[in-house]
């Protein structure tokens, strides 16, 4: 689904990313942990097109083609969707005409909000005076529209309250086409094949991995992917050692 | 040929320098019309442009007039009148008493001009108590070249009575300069409610100077929605609205979009007179190479009096302008007056916000334009509302 080779990324003249390399499967859930200004978002926001990331060398290739170089959109109409850390907000644009951009085309709006009990926001202007918890219902809620094939999120529980992160939880699942308990008559296994669906997600918590099943984890430390393996046993090891010693582990 | 000499450059900003000040105060007479659907079909496809639809049953009363001569009247609603400023004058004598009241024959050469010289213009009044079920509809349309057409209109709404007039002023397809002068003096009596929408659509050529004061009397409510989405060389205006009864309010929305060769200095003002008056001045403003200034002006004249004045301004290339001008004035303290202002470019952010979800940068921009003018504005027309979309496709066009 998405090939990064030694892909180094600027914001101005400060390099942030050194050197990525990351390969991530149909079906497969990533996580990327790291400290604050280790680089993760620029990472989406890279692999996004965002203008202010600049693309220094290496390459990113999704379902095989090379993206570098196309603009956002493109990458969108790709199959790249992306769950924002801190959305703009946008005057005088419903989140109802919002979710149907999204689509592209019908939209059942309702059906959607109810997923994510965000009924009573459509017909508000997108991400106006929403709180944090809103903002990343908000995001997901447009991603279900969107219906990307690889999907990004950028911190999906940061600020969300408690009663809302398995809502979360859930709409994640929803979103890379896996469901809570295999469906009559389909081993786990082969749910897990039929997945053709691929995520990237940053956590600062770790939260997150009690509601969606990651398969992967990278630790980015200093603009470098120091560590990659299981996320549990990664997460346990940030947790218990903190990021520096987590990351001397590789060297 | 009778010369109107406009003001100086100095005070209507560079854009007028190179004005011709010679306009002709002659046209030859229309036709009345009993059925205002015999138009041709290029005028009535020019008014419905700016609301105005000459065959729609939707409409409590309309108002034609071309150049000098006023071309249609009727109503469809007992208890509202429309007919032209000249009938009513001679109908009823009282309405004498209307006229110059609201407004200063004095306050600049403009309204001078149009004391002795102005032709025609409309008379419209709900009787008191009379709701009306759907909008009176108001065009005044210049068809001859480079025509001074100067009306005078009078609006009276009387007690408890609720009128919604929609006002489309737009010129003809050969129609290319032109002076358009219209005074008009409202009235909101007590309780009464009058909504007033104006759209314009002129030549790109014309030099545009309304002249509008409106007096809310106790309990009455009073909202403006001024659009200009089109070229216009030279628009000036600055309404001004005085709350003189307790419990008045008034409320302007200013949608203005500045082509390249456009100036608009556009305003609205309010007088906060009375006890618990209140206020609300809404502008947006997108210039895509044009000059705009956009003014604002509340004054407080009674404690625990609340207004609030906006104006935005969003610059979509780096040629053009946009000046805010807000101004507060209280009178007495406890008068609640506020302000925001703020002029820019579309933030970089929202753009590409709307590409990671699949538009591309036209349409992000176009997007974000649209939802920026999307004020809200009560009982538009669809054919309207459709209108406004266009004009924007338009001006999207152009900016890009």
């Amino acid at each position: 689904m998405l090939q990064v080779s030694d892909l180094s990324v600027a914001i101005g003249d400060k390099t942030i990313l050194h050197d990525i390399n990351l390969a991530i499967e149909p079906g497969e859930v990533h996580v990327l942990f790291g400290p604050n200004g280790s680089g993760k978002s620029t990472l989406l926001g890279a692999l996004m097109g965002f203008a202010r990331y600049r693309v220094l060398k290496g390459s990113i290739r999704l379902k095989g083609e090379e993206i570098v170089g196309l603009p956002v959109h493109e990458r969108a109409r790709r199959g790249i969707g992306l769950a924002f850390q801190r959305p703009p907000t946008i005057r005088g644009l419903t989140m109802r005409q919002m979710l149907a951009i999204c689509a592209g085309d019908g939209v059942n709006a309702e059906e959607l909000a109810a997923c994510l009990r965000f009924e009573r926001f459509l017909d508000r202007e997108v991400n106006a005076g929403f709180s944090g918890g809103e903002l990343k219902r908000s995001e997901l809620m447009q991603l279900m529209a969107q219906s990307p094939d690889l999907v990004l999120l950028d911190e999906p529980e940061s600020g969300v309250d408690l009663e809302n992160i398995a809502l979360i939880g859930r709409a994640i699942n929803y979103l890379l086409g896996r469901r809570v308990g295999a469906p009559a008559g389909k081993s786990p296994r082969q749910v897990r094949q039929e997945c053709v669906k691929a995520g990237l997600i940053i956590t600062h918590t770790g939260y997150i991995l009690d509601y969606v099943n990651a398969d992967v984890g990278h630790v980015l430390y200093e603009g470098r992917i120091s560590c990659s393996g299981n996320p549990r046993e990664l997460l346990r090891c940030i947790h218990e050692l903190g990021y520096g010693a987590c990351v001397r582990c590789t060297f | 040929m009778c010369a109107v000499y406009i003001l100086g450059p100095e005070r209507v900003g560079t854009v007028a320098k190179n004005s011709d000040p010679g306009y002709t105060t002659e046209a030859p007479e229309h036709t009345y019309l009993e059925d205002p659907a015999a138009l041709p079909e290029e005028d009535r496809r020019r008014m419905l442009a700016v609301g105005v639809d000459a065959g729609d049953t939707r409409r409590s009363g309309t108002f034609l007039q071309m150049d000098h001569s006023v071309v249609h009247c009727g109503v469809r609603q007992e208890g509202l009148e429309v007919m032209g400023i000249d009938e009513a004058l001679a109908g009823y004598p009282w309405v004498q008493d209307y006229v110059w009241r609201a407004l200063d024959a004095a306050q600049d050469e403009f309204t001078a001009y149009a004391q002795d010289r102005s032709r025609s213009g409309y008379f419209i009044r709900a009787l008191p108590g009379v709701k009306a079920v759907y909008p009176v509809q108001a065009c005044l349309y210049l068809a001859r070249e480079r025509l001074a057409q100067c009306v005078h209109n009078i609006v009276i709404v009387e007690e408890g009575a609720e009128l919604h007039i929609i006002t489309g002023c737009a010129s003809g397809q050969r129609v290319m300069s032109g002076l358009h002068l219209g005074v008009s003096e409202f009235y909101v009596k007590k309780n009464a409610h009058l909504t007033f929408t104006m759209i314009h659509n002129w030549a790109e050529e014309m030099e545009v100077r309304p002249r509008t004061a409106v007096i809310v009397e106790e309990g009455g409510v009073f909202l403006s929605n001024y659009i200009c989405l089109s070229p216009v060389r030279l628009l000036q205006t600055n309404p001004v609205a005085y709350l003189r009864g307790e419990g008045a309010v008034a409320r302007f929305n200013t949608v203005l979009v500045a082509p390249p060769g456009s100036f608009m200095d556009v305003g609205s003002q309010v007088f906060l007179a009375a006890e618990r008056t209140r206020a609300e001045l809404i502008a947006r403003t997108v210039t895509t190479g044009g000059g705009i200034i956009n003014r604002g002006l509340l004054v407080g004249e009674k404690a625990g009096v609340k207004a609030h004045l906006e104006c935005r301004g969003l610059l979509l290339t780096s040629d053009g302008y946009i000046r805010a001008i807000p101004e507060l004035e209280a009178r007495v303290a406890g008068a609640e007056l506020s302000h925001e202002a703020a002029v820019g470019k579309i933030a970089p952010e929202e753009i590409e916000y709307l590409m990671a979800r699949g538009l591309d940068e036209d349409e992000a921009t176009a997007t974000i334009v649209r939802g920026f003018l999307n004020v809200r504005i009560e009982g538009l027309p669809e054919e309207l509302e459709r209108q406004i979309d266009r004009a924007l496709e338009v001006s999207k066009v152009s900016a890009m």
